[in-house]
């Protein structure tokens, strides 16, 4: 019996409920970032392994950037209702009225903006841990992110500052106005998520599968037409069967070709995919070779 | 078959392993060719680092700008800290820790290796058995991880010459019996060419043995955790309060050695206080037995006081309990260690104040000769003795990882500025 393999997703799984319980306990205003994508909807299911038959020792918190996907948007309060647990949602359009945040333009990707609006909500809320659903093969940036990655009390990244993690004893400990981001998946991969989704039978938003969009061709990607984009002068839309890897901005995140229309196919795709996932579908990641590291100093995720 | 199944079998292990070594060693260099010739790198990472090659003047793909991580390192050409790294073949999962090989990076090496089943130590060919080598091997063997790999790399600059690698294996060897090493294997190898690391090449045909990758899909990694001690530290405790649960209390936490059933006597430490197993509780059901390292929930058939910071053990394997305790300490922070003063040491889920009242000696660890010392530098190793307010409930740490480590915190700055590795002397143990 004890001799065993202990399958990877087991491994991975009780490694990222470890965590959740360690923030339960030591943290004493933690929050669970949900967005209602693919990473954050692994995390409720692991939160929901984790701590029932209670309820969770955590409210659930979502940064709309008021750019999102409408689909995407009715799946998080779908899912939280489901769950029965509480979900805070701050809005960026409230920091743009009040002049925390400041755009050229009303179409403009609002992505690294967000970093203002959750940096507000935390000082809100008095949060001292945020836990969220990044991963260290998403990023080369992330690659050297702490599990409990330990935020100054102006919400940044000193990526050569931080806190030694060994074993698995995390220290949680902040002062006041600080806090800490985790990242309870910080090992899996893309290909974990999905298969984790496939096993625990998790809904997805439906942008995730294969369905017809209108695009058009920019750049080395495609994007989405909606009020946010619009064909250019000497661009021409044209219909497509895609779907998206990532759920964020809808002005810059990018559909892929695809036509997996199932959890199993797009496994498969994923599996077989030679190109990163946010090479392929964030056009905010490409601007240059350390936009991730930059944002992630001014607080951003 | 379908395609998924070729791709991931169901019993995928997961592996995680460390590389020690330098730059010059090439292990940059190593990490980008398992990475490409497992075909885990994408079609964007490989023309990034090809326009990057150009622009340096260099021609092909140069695979060691695969692992470069910040901008702040780019611009210095150095790594300064522990990246994570990730690839799979059907038969495994693995996790590279890739850890900086400088001398004054000792602590991010016992970092990478504190998780790891394996370390990958490199070892250049024109160089032989370096005190850098030596370093690493020692650290390793602190830390226990039970494999260890020596990669003899750059064989083609020595003409792929058997005599050259034979040397350095018996030097590596005669070093080598001096520590607690359970299992090494050595490979020769040239990381450049891709000799021995996925494929074997032709030019190393005198070589018998296993290729790296052979070896990190085939080792066996299941005895790699204590199997034996039951050793369960609780996280948290759930008390639902609702209707038809009023009177649940659930112990959640993760099995962190051996295994437990329904049924089984248990104790609590360091209370000493007795009871039985009533329900192990997952998410998808009640279980009859659970073992590490699966995370748990249980219920006990007596109403005791037990919280956070409370370790169960088997009835009849127990643990030692105790407020004095030596350890094996690695300092990881820049002030130095400061013996009068009161730290923090956060030992399984228990958080106690504690003095560390005497340092024996000090390991030099490129010589493993120990000095006498009145404090601890950053990245200085030593033997201590401790002393907590309140009592731990611990097991020697090559015995036992889980509850053999703890962590050491600054109260005033928050900092994790120790790791420590509790020692246990065989007269001293409990059972």
């Amino acid at each position: 019996m004890s001799n065993r393999a202990f399958a990877h997703l087991d491994a991975l799984e009780s490694e990222s409920i470890h965590i959740m319980r360690e923030v339960a306990a030591e943290c004493a205003n933690p929050v669970l970032l949900f967005s209602g994508g693919k990473d954050s909807i692994v995390l409720l299911r692991l939160a929901e392994k984790a701590f029932r038959p209670c309820r969770f020792p955590f409210p659930l918190m979502h940064i709309d950037t008021e750019h999102n996907f409408p689909e995407v948007i009715q799946f998080r309060d779908h899912r939280a209702e489901e769950l029965g647990e509480r979900l805070i949602v701050r809005s960026m359009e409230d920091s743009i009225k009040k002049g925390r945040v400041v755009l050229r333009s009303e179409t403009q990707s609002r992505n690294a903006f967000q970093s203002v609006t959750l940096l507000d909500a935390i000082e809100e809320f008095g949060f001292d841990a945020c836990i969220g659903g990044a991963r260290r093969d998403e990023e080369k940036a992330r690659a050297k992110e702490r599990i409990f990655s330990f935020r100054d009390e102006f919400g940044q990244w000193d990526p050569k500052n931080q806190r030694p993690e060994l074993w698995d004893l995390y220290n949680t400990r902040t002062h006041p106005g600080e806090n800490i981001r985790v990242f309870p998946i910080s090992n899996w991969t893309e290909l974990d998520v999905w298969e984790y989704i496939a096993r625990e039978k998790l809904e997805v938003p439906s942008i995730y599968f294969a369905h017809e969009r209108e695009v058009i061709r920019r750049e080395a990607g495609l994007l989405p037409v909606s009020h946010l984009v619009q064909p250019q002068t000497d661009e021409q839309t044209e219909k497509m069967i895609v779907r998206f890897r990532t759920v964020g901005d809808m002005s810059c995140t990018c559909p892929v070709a695809s036509d997996a229309a199932s959890v199993e196919a797009i496994i498969a795709e994923t599996a077989m995919t030679r190109i990163t996932e946010r090479g392929a579908t964030r056009m905010d990641d490409q601007t240059s070779d350390a936009s991730m590291e930059l944002r992630k100093k001014e607080g951003y995720f | 078959m379908s395609v998924i199944d070729k791709v991931l079998p169901d019993q995928t292990e997961l592996l995680r392993f460390i590389t020690a070594g330098s730059v010059d060693d090439g292990k940059s260099t190593l990490i980008g060719r398992l990475l490409h010739d497992s075909k885990s790198i994408f079609e964007d990472q490989l023309s990034s680092i090809t326009n990057t090659t150009r622009k340096r003047g260099m021609e092909g793909v140069d695979l060691s700008l695969l692992t470069d991580g910040l901008q702040a390192e780019r611009e210095q050409g150095i790594t300064i800290d522990v990246a994570y790294r990730y690839f799979a073949t059907p038969r495994r999962k693995f996790i590279i820790a890739d850890t900086p090989g400088h001398e004054q990076y000792t602590r991010n090496m016992v970092t990478g290796a504190s998780t790891a089943n394996l370390a990958v130590i490199l070892i250049d060919a024109r160089k032989g058995v370096l005190t850098q080598s030596r370093r690493h091997a020692y650290l390793a063997s602190l830390v226990g991880i039970p494999h260890l790999v020596v990669a003899v790399n750059k064989m083609d600059l020595v003409d792929y010459d058997q005599s050259v690698f034979d040397a350095i294996s018996k030097d590596f060897s005669a070093f080598a019996e001096r520590l607690h090493l359970h299992h090494v294997d050595f490979i020769p190898m040239s990381a450049l060419y891709g000799d021995m690391v996925v494929e074997r090449g032709d030019r190393l045909d005198w070589y018998k043995g296993s290729t790296l990758m052979d070896l990190l899909e085939n080792i066996s990694i299941s005895h790699d955790m204590n199997r034996e001690d039951f050793r369960f530290p609780v996280q948290w405790v759930c008390r639902p309060h609702t209707q038809e649960l009023h009177d649940f209390r659930g112990y959640m936490g993760r099995v962190e050695s051996g295994s437990i059933s329904v049924g089984d006597a248990i104790t609590v430490l360091p209370s000493g206080l007795n009871s039985r197993i009533k329900d192990i509780v997952l998410y998808e059901g009640e279980v009859d037995t659970a073992d590490a390292p699966q995370s748990i929930t249980m219920t006990i058939e007596d109403h005791l006081d037990i919280s956070r910071g409370d370790i169960l053990v088997k009835t009849g394997d127990l643990p030692q309990v105790t407020k004095m305790f030596d350890a094996m300490l690695c300092w990881l922070s820049e002030q130095s260690l400061d013996p009068s003063r009161k730290y923090l040491i956060k030992h399984t889920t228990r958080m106690v104040k504690a003095v560390i009242s005497g340092i024996d000696y000090r390991v030099d660890v490129n010589t493993m000769d120990h000095e006498t010392v009145d404090t601890l530098k950053m990245n200085d190793i030593a033997y201590v003795n401790i002393r907590v307010q309140q009592p731990l409930t611990c097991d020697d740490y090559q015995r036992n990882r889980a509850t053999g480590c703890f962590i050491v915190i600054d109260e005033s700055s928050n900092n994790t500025v120790g790791a420590g590795m509790i020692c246990i002397p065989a007269n001293q143990s409990p059972a």
